[in-house]
């Protein structure tokens, strides 16, 4: 068990790569602090680095520049082994000629630990993932689930791990499964308060799982809070976009002396009276949860209603730009022209991509 | 519901592979088996012999000891090629620019016409002009393949080592590579060390590739000629006189077609059976 923390964490996967080219880098400076016990996910788009950062977290990868820190110990050059990490894949790895047994025991008898131990230790971490009554049958034969359970067992039977991580577990669970086991790592998250860290682009997992979700994009992190900051707060445009279903409405705007406008027509917004830039980009984002219909406000039509299960999703236009708004099912709609309105408390001015007022 | 359409037209579609398996197998079995059941004159005279070419193979010390030298060089040459092509693969490398350097290299002895094989190894070991012959005798080991039972047998094997391992490492490289890197991660992240992987990862993973190593390096040494019959022409006296040797010497040299086809069929049957063996050893605890 460990705090671990990043230091300034650079990484390329060229020989050679170029100090000053932010290309090279499939991440560039990271700093992080993963408190001990804690549950966190990495959500980021397919190629953003978040494997990359697991890896270099668990000691598969050595990194190009900066630290890691365990407990304050630099471990930036040890052994996974040293580090006493374990990480379940994205496909399940199991022994093959292994029962379900030996393949728990596995990570206990490569360490020397003796059998008296490790008995009890197998039938306790069998008896959690429901793995007791194939113990000893052979792995090969279980369905995928159950892989990547012997997978994630091998991970929990050492008493000592300093975090687990997760690579996209889920990705060959059969949906109905999915669910399952994702409640049953918050439940072992619960039991043993190991420290957890989830790869993952998908936004319900990463939003189900974790304490604290820390969002990657191009191999930076945008933004790192809980699901309802996440949602609430979103940092940076991206995060509003990666995050919700549908993402947030990104709409430019214009600020003049703290009053935000957009097509001419004035809107009340959060932090619009904190602005003090200039020569920015600058857009207005609110989510089309907090979007509503008024009876004054901004013109808009609506294009496209799409069922959702309890909601509809009105896609209307504004001005050339896409305004997307949530609507309960029995509420009706009209056709045609209406009038938009935004919760002042949720709609926030964005400045090259970064919320105002809070951008370092 | 109307009734099935009966059309046996495209029966025609096929025969054309039933004409290319009769020409090519069934033929050629049928005329064999036809031989080995009757007793052959000139003027094309055949009577009917019964199973008694068969008896006489069977019986025959010849074929006895042909079928046991030919058993102990499968043995021999399995027992060093499987380890050591499983060795070579192990060490090979899996990324950069030597991976096509090692495969070049570990292909040249099967791109070369086995009676060249032949030739080369008895150049190379002949006592007088042989560069592997003038370095042992060197060492002051007496040397002469020619005139040694023990220096033939030494200079086959080696040469059949030479020529075969690579295809054994290719098929065990071929293997190793199509491991997932998860498998090596995981095992790095379990605390596993090198033996550990190889029993546990890379064996397992093998298993199938192995067998049909094995297969194929059994099949083919189980039926070497040409190229210990250019090394050693099954000399010296009989010593590497091996079952294909002694075959081509019955049916070609003395003409004897009834035994010699009687002796086909059985060698047939001994390679039939024992590849049956083999894969079933093999595949015994196979779930899937």
């Amino acid at each position: 068990m460990a705090k671990i923390s990043i230091e300034n964490l650079r990484h390329s996967y060229l020989p050679f790569p170029n100090s000053e080219r932010d290309e090279d880098y499939v991440l560039k400076k990271l700093s992080i602090d993963w408190a001990d016990g804690g549950a966190y996910a990495l959500l980021g788009p397919s190629g953003c680095g978040k494997t990359t950062l697991l890896n270099l977290i668990s000691g598969l990868l050595v990194p190009t520049e900066g630290k890691i820190l365990f407990d304050k110990h630099d471990v930036s050059h040890a052994s996974p082994e040293q580090r006493n990490i374990a990480q379940v894949f994205q496909f399940p790895v199991i022994y093959d000629t292994m029962t379900v047994y030996d393949n728990l025991a596995f990570p206990l008898r490569n360490r020397g630990v003796s059998e008296s131990v490790i008995d009890p230790r197998v039938k306790e971490i069998a008896g959690m993932l429901d793995l007791s009554a194939t113990l000893h049958k052979r792995a090969s034969g279980l369905t995928a689930d159950g892989k990547q359970k012997i997978s994630l067992g091998r991970g929990l039977v050492r008493s000592d791990v300093a975090a687990i991580m997760f690579d996209e577990p889920l990705t060959v669970i059969d949906p109905h499964l999915k669910w399952q086991l994702r409640s049953k790592l918050k439940e072992l998250h619960q039991r043993t308060k190991r420290t957890m860290i989830y790869v993952t682009h998908d936004q319900t997992e990463a939003l189900t799982f974790a304490d604290q979700v820390v969002v990657m994009n191009n191999g930076e992190i945008v933004q790192i809070g809980t699901p309802i900051e996440l949602f609430e707060k979103p940092k940076h445009t991206f995060v509003g976009h990666f995050i919700g279903s549908p993402g947030m409405n990104v709409l430019p705007c214009e600020v003049k002396n703290g009053q935000a406008s957009f097509a001419g027509q004035a809107i009340s917004t959060d932090n619009g009276s904190t602005y003090k830039g200039q020569n920015q980009k600058l857009e207005i984002g609110v989510r089309p949860e907090f979007v509503t219909l008024a009876k004054t406000g901004i013109a808009a039509e609506i294009v496209k209603v799409a069922d959702a299960g309890r909601f509809r999703i009105v896609e209307t236009r504004a001005a050339g730009s896409s305004i997307k708004l949530l609507l309960p099912e029995d509420q009706e709609i009209p056709t045609g022209k209406v009038n938009l309105a935004f919760d002042k408390a949720h709609t926030q001015i964005y400045a090259d991509g970064w919320i105002v007022g809070e951008k370092p | 519901m109307s009734a099935k359409i009966q059309n046996n037209k495209a029966w025609w579609l096929v025969a054309p592979v039933f004409l290319m398996v009769a020409f090519n197998a069934l033929v050629p079995l049928m005329t064999v088996v036809n031989y080995s059941v009757q007793e052959t004159f000139g003027d094309n005279v055949f009577t009917w012999a019964g199973v008694h070419w068969f008896q006489e193979v069977l019986h025959s010390e010849r074929f006895h000891s042909a079928l046991l030298r030919q058993l102990l060089f499968s043995g021999i040459v399995l027992a060093i090629e499987i380890p050591l092509g499983l060795g070579v693969a192990l060490t090979m490398p899996r990324k950069g620019p030597w991976v096509s350097v090692c495969l070049v290299l570990m292909s040249l002895p099967l791109l070369i016409p086995w009676n060249v094989v032949g030739s080369m190894w008895n150049i190379m070991a002949l006592p007088d002009i042989g560069l592997l012959a003038k370095v042992i005798n060197g060492l002051g080991i007496d040397y002469n393949y020619t005139r040694q039972p023990v220096a033939a047998w030494f200079t086959i094997v080696l040469m059949d080592v030479w020529h075969w391992t690579s295809l054994v490492a290719l098929l065990c490289y071929a293997g190793l590579v199509s491991i997932p890197d998860a498998y090596y991660q995981a095992a790095k992240v379990d605390g596993a060390k090198t033996w550990a992987v190889f029993r546990y990862i890379q064996l397992p993973k093998l298993k199938h590739v192995l067998t049909i190593a094995v297969l194929l390096r059994f099949m083919d040494s189980f039926m070497i000629y040409t190229e210990v019959s250019v090394l050693t022409g099954g000399g010296p006296g009989n010593a590497t006189t091996f079952l294909s040797i002694d075959l081509v010497k019955i049916a070609l040299g003395q003409f004897d077609l009834g035994p010699a086809a009687a002796m086909s069929l059985i060698y047939f049957m001994i390679i039939l059976f024992l590849s049956w063996l083999f894969y079933t050893l093999m595949m015994k605890n196979e779930d899937a």
